[in-house]
């Protein structure tokens, strides 16, 4: 008896990781298949990043009322965190269980079109007609849409009204101003300005509105506009101005600084508004300073854009386009904007939300000026931004001097 | 192959109570050289799906233009030696090679030193021995990525609470640059570090030091062995077994620290704490280049086989001694 059990037990053993395996394999096979053209859609599937509430319910009833809009009666939607939102893909792609509808960081949207897994919108009728230039650039691959941004962010300027009035600076509006303000706001523990200059994507996001101002561009990163942006950066921070820790400060640690009272002056996004509010800070915001009388402002475009994926399966793309587009609606557009404290993309859409919503007006300029990171290099961004972190690093760290940190950089 | 190891011997000590009687011995025993054979499959299996695949994909992938394009298309065209070509002409790699080694020698120095003098220390019986040991075990506890959230506040140059301290104390005059200054950077990561390795180093070395019988020491007491000569004629050659698992795990697991890195400063400032295992990370997770990726992580295998190698050798030497 105890040797029949035995034997039992090891040919289960021995079981065990095939039929893992077997439900590892079959698992990959489901949604691949392609359904009939004309098959009615009942069900779509959704993939993004807004896990936290409020945004996570926010976009949950956006996608339930444009899906009942469409006739689509459920929409089976799945939240995953922020940074993992890529390598979910890529295991989606790989396993052939795209989403029919996916939400991109706007700097990512060409890196995936190139590698053939969305489809361009276009092919459905969408045509991003009104909009800024920025979003329209960011989802644009070899002249083809392929996703619809229905409100964007950018970075501005954060100063508090309270500390500013008195000491009676203004809040600046060239780079010689806001030397001067950051300089004189600098008492005590309380430095100036606050900025993110880490060694990673975000840094390299926030050098570009003092980098693009100033005419610099990031197809010739060793032009002395760049080299004089750089000098910006480490004026700040030579002066006392910014403390020697922002190669270390993320946006989230320049807001925790800010509302401590130990920064006058930072730069950061709109999405911090609401810890602003909650911690009753008196804030106000202006566009990024320019250098010379004949510049305009340009910031960085941030936001998420809605993309339709190849799968396979004709009738859900097509369902899955119209959903997009209904995401992107006038109406949707304001209420996500207000919402989601950003700014709706379409032109017209803007201008009427500056007047309703005055506190915004600061942003509602700097997004229509906002510039796409993959605007003119596309995949290759991500290469070019690390030369970029690492050349401020360098500057900041007193490894090089701003005119040859980008080329030490590998620029 | 440990694993292996165990079921055989578990199916051998079982076979006593499957023999029931000697007319069925023949028979019994091929049965039992089968059932030897079930008992290591499953572990066979589960070592060849678990280490083996792994391993030999990464090795193949190191070979392959591995990109995004590649989890859509399927397609992985062969470069050669094209990835490591690239990541070795890297200009950070030579530095992220330094660093690492300056990473592992000083975290492993610093681990082991303050380990031992603690487990020393608390193998003498006192009172609150067991909590305070416990209470060392601590940075254990904590989740990698939590520890290092709550340094990078405590090491924050203007208001980080061990400057603040050092100041009032009247060490220093001036904030110490921990994380913002290429020269110290990398020696205040190497400092978290072995913050994060005594618990390791000291629960080991304190079993080690357990096993040795206390009559040895009153023996060499009789001979003049006291204090400092205790220690070098008792109690470290009777510790080296456990001394040389001690480092040369703690090798390998430092070669390949990544989280601790990246919550406190990402590599930079100016590359300044870049290691081989955080380039590794950031071309395959940030930069989607998986075929660079899977090259330099197989330069840290080979790096962590060799000092394997040498423990093994050791080892074996001293068995033979």
């Amino acid at each position: 008896m105890i040797k029949k059990r035995l034997v039992a037990i090891a040919a289960l053993a021995t079981m065990a990781p095939l039929t893992l395996a077997a439900c590892g394999g079959g698992g990959t096979s489901g949604g691949g298949g392609g359904g009939g053209s004309s098959a009615k859609v009942d069900s779509l599937t959704v993939l993004d990043y807004y896990t936290d509430d409020p945004g996570k319910t926010q976009i949950q009833d956006m996608l339930e009322k444009c899906g009942t809009s469409i006739g689509v009666a459920k929409i089976n939607r799945q939240p995953v965190p922020g940074p993992t939102l890529i390598q979910k893909v890529l295991q989606q792609a790989s396993s052939k269980t795209l989403p029919d509808v996916l939400m991109l960081d706007n700097p990512d949207i060409q890196q995936i079109a190139e590698t053939g897994a969305l489809a361009a919108l276009d092919d459905y009728g969408i045509k991003a007609d009104g909009y800024a230039e920025g979003p329209v650039s960011a989802a644009t691959f070899e002249g083809k849409l392929y996703g619809l941004q229905p409100a964007a962010n950018t970075i501005a300027i954060f100063y508090r009204k309270d500390v500013l009035a008195k000491a009676g600076v203004k809040p600046p509006k060239t780079w010689a101003e806001l030397r001067t303000a950051a300089k004189k706001l600098t008492v005590g523990k309380q430095y100036g300005f606050a900025f993110n200059a880490t060694a990673d994507y975000e840094g390299a996001w926030q050098f570009l509105p003092p980098m693009w101002t100033n005419g610099g561009d990031e197809t010739d990163l060793k032009s002395p506009q760049v080299a004089e942006a750089l000098q910006l950066w480490k004026d700040l921070v030579d002066d006392g101005s910014a403390s020697k820790s922002v190669v270390n400060w993320k946006q989230s640690d320049v807001n925790d600084q800010f509302i401590a009272g130990k920064a006058a002056m930072m730069l950061n996004g709109p999405w911090q508004i609401p810890s602003l509010q909650k911690a009753k800070v008196n804030f106000g915001v202006v566009s990024f300073p320019i250098n010379k009388p004949d510049q305009t402002s340009v910031a960085p475009l941030g936001g998420e854009a809605w993309t339709v994926p190849v799968t396979g399966d004709d009738a859900k793309m097509k369902k899955a386009a119209e959903l997009v587009k209904c995401m992107n609606s006038d109406e949707n557009q304001m209420l996500r904007a207000k919402q989601g404290g950003l700014v709706p993309t379409k032109l017209a859409l803007a201008t009427q939300f500056k007047k309703e919503v005055p506190a915004m007006a600061g942003f509602v300029d700097a997004v229509e000026h906002a510039r796409a990171r993959t605007g003119k290099l596309g995949s290759k961004w991500p290469d070019t931004a690390k030369i970029i972190y690492t050349g401020m690093q360098l500057v900041l760290t007193g490894q090089a001097k701003p005119a040859d940190a980008m080329a030490k950089a590998g620029g | 192959m440990s694993d292996a190891e165990t079921l055989a011997t578990a199916s051998q000590t079982s076979s006593p109570i499957t023999d029931t009687g000697p007319s069925r011995r023949r028979g019994g025993r091929r049965r039992e050289e089968f059932l030897k054979v079930l008992f290591v499959v499953p572990a066979a299996l589960a070592i060849v799906a678990l280490f083996g695949y792994p391993v030999v994909k990464n090795v193949v992938m190191s070979f392959q233009d591995y990109t995004l394009k590649t989890f859509f298309t399927g397609k992985a065209p062969f470069v050669g030696l094209t990835n490591y070509v690239a990541v070795v002409t890297n200009d950070v790699f030579s530095k992220a090679v330094i660093n690492t080694a300056l990473f592992t020698i000083g975290s492993i120095i610093g681990q082991f030193v303050i380990g031992m003098l603690l487990a020393l220390f608390f193998h003498k019986s006192f009172p609150l021995n067991g909590v305070l040991r416990a209470l060392f075990l601590l940075p254990w506890l904590i989740p990698l990525i939590v520890g290092s959230a709550a340094w990078r506040a405590i090491l924050e140059q203007d208001s980080g609470i061990l400057n603040v301290t050092l100041e009032n104390l009247g060490v220093i005059d001036n904030p110490v640059p921990w994380l913002t200054s290429p020269r110290i950077a990398l020696l205040a990561v190497i400092l978290v570090n072995i913050w994060l390795g005594i618990p390791f180093n000291l629960t080991l070395l304190y079993s080690g030091l357990q096993d040795i019988p206390e009559e040895l020491y009153e023996a060499g007491a009789l001979d003049g062995a006291t204090g400092w000569k205790a220690f070098w004629h008792i109690t470290w050659p009777n510790l080296r077994a456990v001394v040389s698992v001690v480092l040369m795990l703690g090798v390998i697991y430092t070669l390949k620290v990544l989280d601790i890195i990246l919550g406190l400063t990402q590599g930079g400032p100016a590359n300044a704490t870049q290691t081989i295992a955080l380039q590794s990370y950031q071309r395959s997770f940030v930069e989607f280049k998986f075929g660079q990726g899977a090259a330099l992580s197989n330069i840290l295998i080979v790096i962590s086989l060799a000092f394997a190698v040498v423990y093994l050798r050791a080892n074996r030497r001293q068995v033979d001694e």
